[in-house]
């Protein structure tokens, strides 16, 4: 029996320590709950994509291209915990199958989002500032100084730690290029890529290469520079070669995108969900004020017709709630409105477990067992029941993640999570705390205290 | 026991409910969300809100055919077809009435392929889900084959919840509640908790027909059937009632987008209970039974 009053107390200990951190991470927000985006607020879009022109073959290397251009662009504006997503989409024509699904938390201008996602990838050759002189520190990265960056006389040491090269843009753009390719080096194997202008590109070309032999060109692409190769020699006839440490997909992806002239694969804004960030904290807040009157609630009715196992039920109920809780801080799980209401719902499932077993007891006891008999019969006679309904809970939660948006996925998430960590709770918690208390007495006092309801 | 003296008439209310239903489901019709017919909500706040009929008509200058809505103070929310981004600020300015600015609270907007495929989606989990529990009942209970064989009581269970799904689709349906994707959650979730209920009566059948067999006592299964629900009533009342209790906070205060979900699901508990006791029970025996009256 004292090894269940030490179990017991262990259990205790450490779910009042994960509850003093769940409860002060979230204060200090050392570590919040990840909110989704009907929490947080944001923009939430949704593309189809359209994979009809392009081989199968090459259908999901070109969706992850479209990927990596589409995060590229969004993390220009530097977005916190943005993403972006394709999604095989169920029960879709063929060649419509994929869609690309952006999340934006915390942005409020849509029509900047979608006007930034839709342009067409941006390629530039840009020279080196004749005005910037160059900075190192030892072992520094090299910093650029140009004359930009002195205003009446200060220096803005923003302007200069944020700095991207002194590089200065030049006429020459994607729009001169006529094709990009992928060559092998053929005496070291390497992968280069292969630029051919156009006439006027070409002659562009010219110019620049004999401004400026010996100095680098820059090549940027949607803004990031992919490549600063130094120029050896005036290039004539408009033929570029890019060498670089390159992995030959790493080339590849790049020639894919030079030669689009668009992205790698057409989209269309199909589906666009703002939320408004006061409309989230509502919410959260809401499903805050939920959760603790359903707990208050639920306990009321656990003591008042359970008497004493009640109070060890809403113990171990409380003690469920901190460890769901902690787990879904540092799994994490993102919460969304309908993620809380799957927790706060799952908070009444768990309650199943517990009245399963004290029906139980309360039945062994009647039959003439000793007090400490009916419990442990108690538990494993409802262990089946137990067992036997949770998993179809679990099933449906299974079912249900499949079937949803990622808004969705969080109801599935939070229920399947709840659900298992309630036969956890029921089964040993409750268990620990019951026996503990009951230990081997079977005086009438605790049998009274055992036996529930409304006089039988 | 009163419940398997009573099953007929018992087995008719549910019918009668189930029925009409289905008429309220055929006749008025579900008031289907955008999410899968397509089209947008937008939802503004004004300081000071102007009349229903004046914005739709103003919307309706602008070309923008549009179902106006009050909500809460000081807030409208709008529906009409999926819009561009260039027509939703075509939109929002079309909704600058007397000088007054809307802020935008909320704002989607559906084209009608996600529609599609949502609704095939949405169908399709909810055969799984009923498929699935039919082979894990008749798994769980193959033990025990007499005298009602395992498949009958998967069959039961499914009867069941369709009448657990059908009579709050209907409530919604009669009253116009918006049928959208967390309506379905809803559904899928009341097939996956009140099996719960059903389960735990059956499970007390299963275990007084193995303990019958044991000590060799000859009991009707009528007898049976009677004698399991007694011992379950309470259990499964408590737990659908502390279900119940939760939901409705959850109603109550919880956030506006989760309230059609906390009101389907307690609508599914309420009936699933009453299913569970009422229904479930009555229909093994009367599958036991050597009449062959028609399943309801």
């Amino acid at each position: 029996m004292w090894k269940h009053r030490i179990g017991a107390l262990i259990i205790i200990i450490i779910g009042a320590a994960l509850g003093f951190f769940v409860y002060t991470t979230e204060v200090r927000q050392t570590q919040e709950f990840q909110l989704g985006l009907d929490l947080s607020g944001g923009v939430y879009l949704t593309y189809t994509t359209d994979t009809k022109n392009i081989p199968p073959a090459e259908v999901r290397e070109s969706l992850d291209a479209l990927r990596d251009v589409i995060e590229r662009r969004i993390n220009l504006f530097g977005i916190s915990e943005a993403s972006v997503q394709i999604e095989k989409t169920a029960f879709a024509e063929v060649g419509d199958e994929y869609r690309l699904v952006v999340e934006l938390p915390g942005v409020t201008d849509v029509a900047q989002a979608v006007a930034m996602i839709g342009q067409t990838p941006l390629l530039e050759f840009k020279v080196q500032d004749e005005n910037a002189l160059s900075l190192q520190a030892d072992g520094a990265t090299a910093l650029t100084l140009d004359a930009g960056m002195i205003e009446n006389g200060t220096l803005n040491l923003d302007a200069l730690l944020t700095q991207n090269a002194g590089f200065v843009a030049t006429e020459l753009t994607g729009q001169y290029l006529q094709r990009a390719s992928v060559i092998f080096d053929p005496q070291t194997r390497a992968p280069v890529i292969a630029l051919q202008f156009n006439n006027e590109g070409a002659a562009i070309f010219e110019q620049l290469t004999s401004e400026n032999i010996g100095k680098p060109i820059a090549i940027y692409l949607d803004g990031a520079a992919i490549s600063s190769p130094v120029v050896q020699d005036v290039i004539t006839g408009g033929e570029a070669i890019i060498t670089g440490t390159f992995t030959p997909e790493e080339a590849k992806t790049m020639v894919g995108r030079l030669n689009s002239g668009a992205l790698p694969v057409p989209i269309t804004l199909s589906a666009t969900e703002t939320i408004g960030p006061s409309l989230g904290t509502d919410a959260v807040n809401a499903g805050v004020r939920a959760g603790v009157i359903g707990f208050l609630v639920i306990a009321l009715f656990l003591i008042g017709f359970y008497r004493l196992p009640g109070l060890v039920a809403t113990i171990a109920l409380a003690l469920y709630t901190i460890a769901v809780l902690a787990l879904f801080k540092y799994i994490p799980v993102t919460l969304t409105a309908a993620g809380i209401a799957g927790f706060v719902i799952s908070i009444g499932v768990a309650v199943d477990a517990n009245i399963l077993i004290f029906e139980r007891i309360k039945e062994e006891m009647k039959s003439g067992k000793t007090l400490s008999d009916a419990v442990k019969v108690g538990f494993s006679r409802a262990w089946l029941s137990i067992r036997d309904s949770n998993v179809s809970s679990i099933l449906s939660a299974i079912i249900l993640f499949w079937f949803g948006s990622s808004l969705i996925k969080g109801f599935a998430l939070t229920l399947g999570i709840g659900v298992l960590v309630s036969m956890f709770s029921a089964i040993v918690i409750s268990r620990v705390l019951l026996l503990a208390i009951s230990g081997r007495t079977n005086n009438r006092i605790m049998r009274f205290l055992f036996s529930a309801g409304l006089s039988k | 026991m009163m419940i398997i003296k009573n099953k007929f008439i018992l087995l008719a209310i549910s019918a009668v409910l189930v029925v009409g239903s289905l008429i309220a489901i055929a006749t008025k019709g579900f008031t289907v969300g955008i999410e899968f017919t397509g089209g947008s909500v937008i939802e503004v706040a004004y300081t000071e809100r102007p009349e229903n009929t004046q914005i739709q008509n103003q919307l309706k200058q602008n070309g923008f055919d549009a179902q106006v809505q009050a909500f809460g103070e000081n807030n409208v929310i709008i529906r009409t077809r999926d819009v561009s981004e260039s027509e939703r600020q075509a939109l929002l300015a079309a909704l600058v009435i007397d000088e007054q600015v809307p802020v935008e609270q909320r704002f989607n907007s559906i084209g009608p392929s996600i529609g599609k495929a949502l609704r095939s989606k949405a169908l399709v989990a909810i055969g799984v889900t009923l498929l699935v529990t039919i082979f894990f009942i008749a798994y769980a209970f193959r033990h025990v084959s007499k005298p009602v064989s395992s498949w009958k009581y998967g069959i039961v269970a499914i009867i069941t919840l369709f009448h657990d799904v059908v009579i709050p689709a209907g409530i919604f349906a009669l009253l116009g509640y918006e049928v959208n994707s967390l309506f379905i959650v809803g559904i899928l979730s009341i097939l996956g908790l009140s099996i719960n209920d059903t389960i735990v009566v059956f499970d007390r059948i299963r275990e007084n027909l193995k303990n019958n067999e044991a000590t060799k006592t000859d009991m009707p299964f009528t007898q049976v059937v009677g004698t399991s629900l007694r011992q379950t009533l309470v259990r499964s009342f408590n737990t659908s009632f502390t279900l119940i209790l939760v939901l409705i906070a959850l109603y109550v205060v919880g956030p506006e987008t989760t309230q059609n979900l906390a009101l389907v699901l307690g609508l599914g508990m309420l009936f699933g209970t009453y299913s569970s006791i009422c229904v479930a029970s009555p229909l093994l025996v009367v599958f036991a039974g050597k009449n062959t009256s028609s399943d309801k």
